[in-house]
């Protein structure tokens, strides 16, 4: 166990790498961060004063190096929109991002695995094809228009619930309905297919014909051998929130969280900003599918990590 | 005599097709999908002639106008106008083009990179596959969205852009779904044979190889589709992807987010199309995935003779078992 999480932990670590070195040659050689970052009207002595304190002027792998090195000390240079130093404005928002995806897509896991087991119960039933059908429906509806009908309905109509901007907990609601409609339905639909696979199995219609009563074996049974799976999935749903879908429901609902902000930066050609939330978001991810394999070993013995 | 031989040949093609129509016909989802997508495709081609408006056309002494069952509304404009008074019809029409020409062209491009990498990587192994693969892995546990965005900004927003980023983005579903269906396939013995009796590489792949790939390759394409569909419209919708004058799905939803409160259906209506047409094209994955795949289709068989032979018995139709 020891040895398999020293190599996942230097797997993570060649990913961190890849995304430095991406952000680098986007930043660095594909793009001028100097054309993108001063204004059309800077003169060429502001110019060149900008690209000599960035370090521009510097061979490319010197630059890399100290790239590198800032990055390794969380050290990204200072916002040009917030005027003081990237990495504070990303701890800020963070924790809002981190709420936002608690409370959606924590609701998606939850509601997910009664849904799909209700579905698998009898398939083709009219319960089944409900779910189905909302799954579909989870699975086509683009988020932003879920987002936008949200508030024509809960917000403009009936008049019950804030449009946008975070504060009191009824701003949350919409928010994390629209964050979990997808992660519902790719979720409940998982359950569904797995516990229909489970059901299917011998030793569960021997447990049927020895009397077992079914919501028994549905708990003991069923839910024992998809959990490891299931888990997995949660950690991908979680995963892409956080690597970018949540751009998509914080600017609809002006959250202000690690999303919105990547859209404003990228809208101030803050280019400092926007590195260092991809660089935390890329770190982020790391952590979470580490703690997922860790998750997964002690949930399903059976797996043979090496 | 080689007429008597190429007659049934060349009417073959249209017996299988008039044939695969009427098995879709059967299954309502899918003729649903279907025809769904042939209204849109018809859109997207013919727009200058379907659309009754030009879509950048402003009118701005009809700003605003509702759908033309409420007052106020006109059957001038049947979805109304927007806050220019462009007739939203028409741009609906008009945004068709965007999302199925970046969908077609990502998957078209993604799927054949994808099918490469993932031949290579499964037919020679060792090393070349070690190497993909640890590529695949690296690039799938990157934060996709964000990289695309940080690139959308340093290289400039556009459709040409968009192609390109979401291609990078999207190659590896296809090589690991190919790596894996050539691995399983290349333990068989008639790829053992082909390659004992000296068939060059080349012949292998393409002609043993491929065909096997076919049915899970095309479903695996129709669901990225939809996928690219929705990208395609969130990052038009963030003001990132199609960039006006020309118009979007998205982008439309984004123009109208700001009248909100006076005007439902600038938002409405083309985050609807957007929906339908993912939902069409969903239904007809769902059908080719039971279509391509024996073991389904023997199933479905069997539920249709039994359905039959229950309506021929006029007995009651019993419970879901």
């Amino acid at each position: 166990m020891g040895s398999y999480i020293v190599r996942r932990l230097w797997q993570g670590i060649l990913v961190v790498l890849a995304v430095t070195t991406i952000v680098f040659v986007v930043t660095r050689l594909v793009g001028n961060p100097v054309d993108i970052m001063l204004p059309l009207s800077a003169t060429t002595e502001q110019r060149a004063a900008f690209a000599h304190q960035i370090g521009l002027d510097r061979p490319i792998l010197e630059q890399f190096g100290t790239f590198v090195w800032d990055a390794i000390h969380l050290d990204f240079g200072d916002s040009l929109w917030q005027r003081r130093a990237a990495m504070e404005v990303v701890l800020e928002r963070l924790p809002n991002t981190l709420l936002l995806l608690v409370s959606g897509i924590g609701t998606a896991i939850v509601l997910s695995l009664p849904l799909g087991t209700i579905a698998a119960l009898r398939p083709g039933g009219i319960v089944d094809r409900l779910i189905v059908g909302l799954g579909l429906l989870g699975l086509s509806l683009p988020q932003f228009w879920v987002g936008l009908m949200l508030i024509i309905t809960f917000s403009v109509v009936f008049g019950l619930l804030p449009t946008s901007g975070i504060g009191t907990p009824a701003h949350i609601i919409l928010p994390s309905i629209a964050m979990a409609l997808p992660s519902l339905a790719r979720l409940s639909m998982l359950v569904r297919s797995a516990m229909l696979d489970e059901l299917n199995k011998q030793y569960i219609q021997t447990a049927r014909a020895k009397g077992m009563p079914l919501h028994r074996i549905v708990t003991v049974h069923g839910f024992r051998n998809i959990l490891a799976g299931f888990l997995t999935m949660s950690g991908w749903e979680v995963i892409y929130a956080l690597a970018g879908f949540s751009v998509v429901v914080e600017t609809v609902f002006a959250w202000p969280g690690l999303g919105q902000t990547a859209l404003q930066a990228i809208q101030r050609s803050d280019l400092f900003l926007l590195q260092a939330i991809v660089f935390c978001v890329a770190i982020l991810i790391v952590l979470i599918n580490l703690a997922l394999d860790i998750i997964y070993k002690l949930v399903d013995p059976r797996i043979d990590l090496n | 005599m080689s007429l008597d031989i190429a007659a049934p040949a060349a009417r073959r093609p249209f017996a299988r097709t008039g044939r695969l129509l009427l098995e879709i016909w059967h299954d309502r989802s899918a003729a649903f999908g279907l025809s769904v997508i042939v209204v849109i495709l018809f859109c997207a081609v013919f727009a200058p002639w379907v659309a009754p408006y030009d879509p950048g056309a402003q009118d701005l002494g009809a700003r605003l106008v509702p759908p033309f069952w409420l007052e106020r509304g006109s059957l001038a404009h049947i979805l109304g106008t927007d806050h220019l008074g462009r007739d939203i019809l028409s741009r609906i029409i008009h945004g068709s083009r965007a999302s199925l020409l970046v969908a077609a062209s990502v998957v078209l491009i993604a799927g054949t990179f994808g099918t490469i990498m993932g031949l290579w990587a499964g037919f020679r192994g060792g090393r070349t596959d070690s190497v993909i693969m640890r590529i695949v892995d690296i690039q799938v546990a990157l934060p996709a969205l964000l990289l695309i965005l940080l690139v959308i900004s340093v290289v400039g927003p556009g459709i040409a852009t968009m192609i390109v980023v979401l291609s990078i983005a999207n190659w590896m579903v296809y090589a690991r779904l190919v790596r894996s269906i050539v691995l399983s396939v290349r333990q068989l013995e008639y790829i053992e044979a082909a390659e004992m009796i000296g068939c060059r590489p080349g012949r292998v792949v393409f002609s043993h190889l491929l065909p096997n790939l076919i049915s899970p390759l095309l479903t695996l394409a129709i669901l990225e589709f939809t996928n690219i569909i929705l990208a395609e419209a969130a990052l038009s919708f963030l003001g990132l992807g199609v960039q006006p004058p020309a118009t979007s799905w998205g982008l439309d939803v984004a123009n109208g987010k700001d009248y909100l409160f006076v005007a439902w259906w600038l938002v409405t209506f083309p985050g609807l199309c957007i929906s339908i047409t993912v939902i069409a094209i969903n239904l007809l994955a769902n059908w080719v995935r039971v279509t391509t795949d024996p073991q389904e289709r023997e199933k479905r068989y069997a539920r249709h003779r039994a359905g039959r032979r229950r309506q021929a018995a006029r007995q009651p139709v019993g419970g879901q078992q």
